[in-house]
């Protein structure tokens, strides 16, 4: 009983309470937590996506079964044979009459053929190349004039540019998480200043150093930010797990792990949050109490 | 010991009205081991003067040494250090409504880190001394004026400070109880602590045939 009073000479329990700040540190540790899995979602599916997406190869033959520019058979077997001995590329498929009009049914109709339509054969293919494709092109106009070469480059970076400002507007939820809950911190602090300054001026007067009393404060306001903010974080664990759950059709290769089924980067994030809250409560607190105690001789 | 010399205090009223004078050009000097009365009427200063002593305020002008050391050149932290070797029996006691007399008496020696074992030793033995052994757990609204006031006494003494300054310390004592509190004082004083007190009990003064430092509207006007 003594051991539990000398703990609190300052009154700290009473003026430091277990209510507002843990549930608003909590609170701001909830959204960390979304907002650190969204972002971790986006880069990894992002990542996953782009692949996929930069290498794709697309290749258009109008008329291919006129005779190519040499007249040594036909466009189609002239931009093939091209291709085959491409090493930047592979997996050279042409598409079949029943893909393509499924492609176009959209804007041609079910049967486009039978609109008389002189079609494009198409090839798909992955580019492995370093440089651009436009050399490819070239190669391909000279036996075959009007074939387009395209890559999903373009589209690659889109993807990366959508990426980036998601991850700029994660950074600025985060930056206000931080914000919000140093000014909880700082509040809470003055505030409890503010009801013990007598009991803290006599501390003073007793020949109490700075360092002793702002560091009562610091424990108090670490405690109850890694309280309130493992509170916050195992609460998002659910909801977190359940958006990964509605992701998982668009998650392609990421990997997900068993128990939460969560992304193990995403997992191994989250234990950060407390110990910033707690990191954040301390300095806050320090900082609120000695800047205080300068009005004191 | 204490030293004063061509002293000043001035008030600041947050910047509107002129600032007050509370001390004006005081010097005196107290030896180690000294002990002096601090008389004046009310309002005259006694509490201003003994503010400067424990540092709780600083002169507009002037030199105070305290325990060998220059006042103005202390960091905050030897300011600390420094209190910590001066008792102070506060005119409004300032005892922390949250801990009982035990605590109250046992937080200078915590704040000095002394062992529990020391500080239960100190501490019950103080407690013993002022009478109050039998309400350790009493806190300060439990217990009467006088009582109070004896624990803020034991609380300024339980740590052997170098220097004792006290406030009107029998303010809210019978005649019985300032006998035996001056008796603990003096027992103190003997053991080689240097001490102040300011009071306007004259018949107490006259009981006690100590030196005395007289202030009237700031000025020092009788030291002998
Ligand atoms: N904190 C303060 N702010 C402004 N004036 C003060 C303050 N404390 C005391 N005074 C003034 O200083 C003078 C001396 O007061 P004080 O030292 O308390 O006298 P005493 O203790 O002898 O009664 C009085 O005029 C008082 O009004
Ligand atoms: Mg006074």
């Amino acid at each position: 009983m003594m051991a539990r009073r000398r703990g609190d000479l300052l009154g700290l329990r009473a003026a430091l309470s277990d209510r507002l700040l843990p549930v608003l540190v909590g609170a701001m540790s909830f959204l960390a937590a979304l907002t650190l899995g969204g972002a971790l979602a986006c880069s990894s599916l992002a990542t996953s996506w782009q692949g996929d997406t930069a290498s794709a190869l697309t290749i258009q033959v109008p008329q291919p079964n006129d005779p190519d520019a040499a007249n040594d058979g036909t466009r189609l077997a002239a931009v093939q044979r091209i291709l085959s001995v491409d090493h930047d590329v592979q997996n050279a498929t042409v598409l079949s009459q029943a893909k393509i009009n499924k492609l176009i049914a959209p804007w041609l109709g079910s049967d486009a053929a039978a609109l008389g339509l002189a079609l494009p054969a198409v090839i798909t293919a992955q580019w492995r190349g370093v440089s651009g494709t436009s050399t490819l092109a070239a190669q391909l106009q000279a036996v075959s004039p009007g074939t387009l070469v395209k890559t999903g480059a373009l589209w690659a970076e889109r993807v990366a540019t959508l990426t980036t400002s998601l991850q700029a507007c994660a950074l600025a939820v985060l930056f206000i998480v931080v914000l919000v809950a140093t000014s909880v911190v700082a509040v809470a602090t003055r505030s409890g200043l503010a009801q013990l300054h007598e009991t803290i001026e006599t501390v003073h007067g007793l020949g109490a150093l700075d360092s002793d009393i702002a560091g009562r404060f610091a424990a108090r306001a670490i405690w109850l930010g890694l309280g309130g903010s493992l509170g916050g974080t195992l609460l998002a664990l659910p909801v977190l797990t359940w958006l990964a759950w509605l992701a998982a059709p668009f998650a392609g290769p990421v990997r997900l792990s068993g128990y939460f089924n969560l992304p193990p980067t995403l997992l191994a994030t989250l234990p950060l949050l407390p110990a910033s809250a707690a990191l954040i409560g301390g300095v806050t607190a320090q900082l609120t109490v000695r800047g205080w105690l300068r009005r004191l001789p | 010991m204490v030293r004063f010399d061509d002293v000043w205090l001035r008030y600041r009223h947050g910047g509107r009205a002129p600032a007050a004078e509370a001390l004006r050009g005081i010097s005196f000097e107290i030896e180690e081991g000294g002990f002096r009365w601090l008389t004046g009427p009310s309002g005259a200063g006694k509490t201003s003067l003994l503010k400067l002593i424990y540092l709780a305020e600083h002169p507009a002008r002037g030199r105070i040494e305290i325990l060998g050391t220059r006042a103005a050149r202390v960091t905050r932290r030897e300011a600390a250090l420094l209190r910590r070797r001066i008792g102070v029996v506060y005119q409004d006691f300032r005892l922390l409504p949250q801990l009982d007399a035990y605590d109250n008496v046992a937080l200078p020696m915590r704040l000095a880190r002394r062992s529990e074992a020391q500080v239960e030793a100190d501490v019950s033995e103080i407690l013993r001394w002022v009478g109050l052994a039998h309400r350790l757990h009493a806190r300060p609204d439990e217990l009467s004026g006088g009582e109070q006031q004896r624990i803020a006494i034991a609380r300024a003494v339980v740590a052997r400070p170098k220097l004792l300054v006290a406030d009107e310390p029998t303010g809210n004592l019978d005649d019985e109880q300032a006998k035996r509190l001056m008796l603990l004082i003096m027992a103190l004083n003997k053991l080689g602590t240097t001490v102040i007190v300011a009071t306007h009990n004259t018949a107490l003064v006259e009981h006690y045939p100590f030196p005395r430092l007289g202030l009237e509207h700031g000025r020092l006007v009788y030291d002998g």
